[in-house]
């Protein structure tokens, strides 16, 4: 059954005590954008980092339910989650490229791989920073720092940094949210021309943004998955009436 | 008030050293030997026991330091009994004066260890449980161990928690993040830490007074288990056993200065690089 990419089945998340996720049950689809709205705090990101287990890095979380991903349980015991991240790949709101060259940085990936030839990396670094739309504005000095780079331009070389495993599926937590108006709308250039390849799952504050870019919404609200469906049923004909307000800013 | 105060001591400690020793400064001081009871000469086997002993003791206090700081910033948990523990013996360690340190290596290097490598390998014979450059260089180093620890812990904590994130998010092992994010973005902590502890390992005399240091040499080190000249004691013995400390006197001094020349160097040095560090975070 692998007609959807991503399935979560009652996923509960718990900080301790505190629940922060409650039984989100979800079938996201492959090669599509789905986006995940709702007002802040509401568990948007924390959902999307169980789907490549960055939550397992704080302490005393407790997972209850299942991901699964291509039908297995990522969550399993046997489940390697340093592999399962080359599968799922993260770019997150700030932009964090290393201390490092534009090539290194998104060399980095496929290094750790065990790609060492040098040619071969070259190959992969061009194609990744063509694919993220930045190979013209790079090419000349991939050897400079990363940090001198514009912030839109470091949010495109992460995204060539991810796209560098070759993973298939990409995780984007507010991706734009830090950047200019211009910086934004490459970027959902972007992702429109990615989804080609990849499922993406983008999580954002920006209700025309998700209205732009998504096939799919989820609108979280309290931890909560209120509604998820079609983008163009969610925001035209929504079935809950939490969604609609939230749609139409009576809250937020 | 006070500040002026402690200025003004220092500039004058550091006026009368520079007046006392100006004269004797030269390239011939710093490559000779020590000559005629150390009234004339230079006192190079000073420099070179001093310098080998912070190069040995560096290998063994860097590598040991930053190994004890990644544990304790990347592995332990905060709370756990043996992070604690480290952190307590860290503080201890570098509150103890400095001359326990000399006579811990004279019972656990000298007699301890030294003796057991004689037993094991000699049968008998005294060659490791005497003083030498290598006992002498590890006391020093758990001295130093302290500072090391602290100053890469420090850099270690300054690395962005958002580019571990990245790397582990790339489908990096914990490892492999600490080798290629973590300890190659605290480069300069690391750099910083072995500074300072070279700078005080430099300085102290009290540890290396009964595990290697040597009144006079006729010939610099060649092997571990040789004794070495240093700065430090050898203006402690010139100021206080010389046949003649008139004679020595403006040789005390140019010691002294050179010693002093040489921590400041370090210690700034190390200044800067900490700023810069701290600048680009």
């Amino acid at each position: 059954m692998k007609e959807f990419k991503i399935k979560t089945v009652d996923l509960s998340l718990f900080y301790g005590s505190k629940m922060a996720l409650n039984s989100i049950s979800m079938d996201i689809p492959q090669k599509q954008v789905t986006a995940l709205i709702g007002p802040s705090g509401c568990g948007k990101s924390t959902y999307l980092r169980t789907l490549n287990r960055m939550n397992d890095l704080i302490p005393g979380v407790r997972i209850t339910g299942e991901v699964q991903v291509d039908g297995f349980n990522i969550y399993d015991k046997n489940v390697d989650s340093v592999n399962l991240r080359k599968q799922v790949g993260m770019v997150f709101q700030k932009s964090n490229p290393f201390a490092k060259s534009i090539f290194e940085n998104v060399a980095y990936g496929p290094k750790i791989n065990g790609t060492h030839d040098h040619k071969k990396l070259k190959e992969i670094v061009e194609l990744s920073l063509q694919r993220a739309a930045i190979w013209d504005e790079v090419k000349d000095r991939l050897h400079d720092s990363a940090l001198g780079l514009s912030g839109g331009q470091q949010q495109r070389l992460c995204i060539a940094r991810t796209l560098a495993v070759d993973p298939e599926i990409i995780l984007m937590d507010e991706p734009a949210s830090a950047l200019d108006p211009i910086s934004t709308s490459k970027i959902e250039e972007l992702i429109y021309v990615l989804k080609e390849n990849y499922t993406i799952i983008i999580v954002t504050h920006n209700m025309q943004q998700a209205a732009r870019v998504s096939d799919n919404t989820g609108f979280f609200y309290l931890g909560e998955l209120i509604e998820y469906g079609k983008t163009k049923k969610i925001f035209t004909g929504p079935d809950k009436k939490q969604t609609e307000d939230y749609i139409t800013g009576r809250f937020g | 008030m006070s500040v002026v105060l402690i200025i003004a001591i220092i500039i004058i400690m550091l006026v009368i050293i520079i007046i006392g020793g100006k004269d004797q400064l030269s390239w011939k001081f710093l490559s000779e030997f020590p000559q005629e009871g150390m009234t004339k000469g230079g006192i190079f086997p000073a420099i070179y026991g001093t310098a080998l002993m912070v190069i040995i003791m560096s290998l063994a206090a860097v590598p040991f330091g930053v190994i004890t700081a990644l544990y304790l910033t990347e592995y332990a948990k905060e709370t756990s009994w043996i992070a604690k523990g480290v952190q307590f013996a860290v503080r201890t360690l570098s509150m103890v004066p400095s001359i326990i340190f000399g006579l811990f290596g004279l019972g656990f290097f000298i007699k301890f260890v030294g003796g057991g490598l004689d037993k094991v390998f000699s049968g008998g014979q005294l060659i490791w449980a005497q003083p030498n450059i290598l006992w002498a260089s590890l006391t020093m180093a758990l001295l130093t161990l302290p500072v090391v620890i602290v100053s890469v812990e420090e850099s270690i904590r300054a690395v962005p928690r958002d580019l571990r994130e990245a790397s582990l998010a790339l489908g990096a092992t914990k490892w492999q993040t600490i080798r290629k994010v973590v300890l190659s973005g605290s480069k300069s902590g690391i750099l910083t830490g072995t500074i300072l502890a070279v700078s005080r390992g430099a300085g102290e005399v009290a540890p290396i007074l009964f595990t290697g240091a040597a009144y006079y040499l006729a010939s610099l080190p060649h092997s571990l288990s040789d004794q070495f000249m240093s700065l430090g004691y050898h203006i402690y013995i010139m100021s206080t056993q010389s046949v003649n400390v008139d004679q020595t006197l403006p040789i005390q001094f140019a010691t002294t200065l050179v010693l002093l020349l040489l921590t400041f160097t370090l210690n700034f040095v190390a200044v800067i690089i900490r700023s810069r560090l701290r600048r680009a975070h």
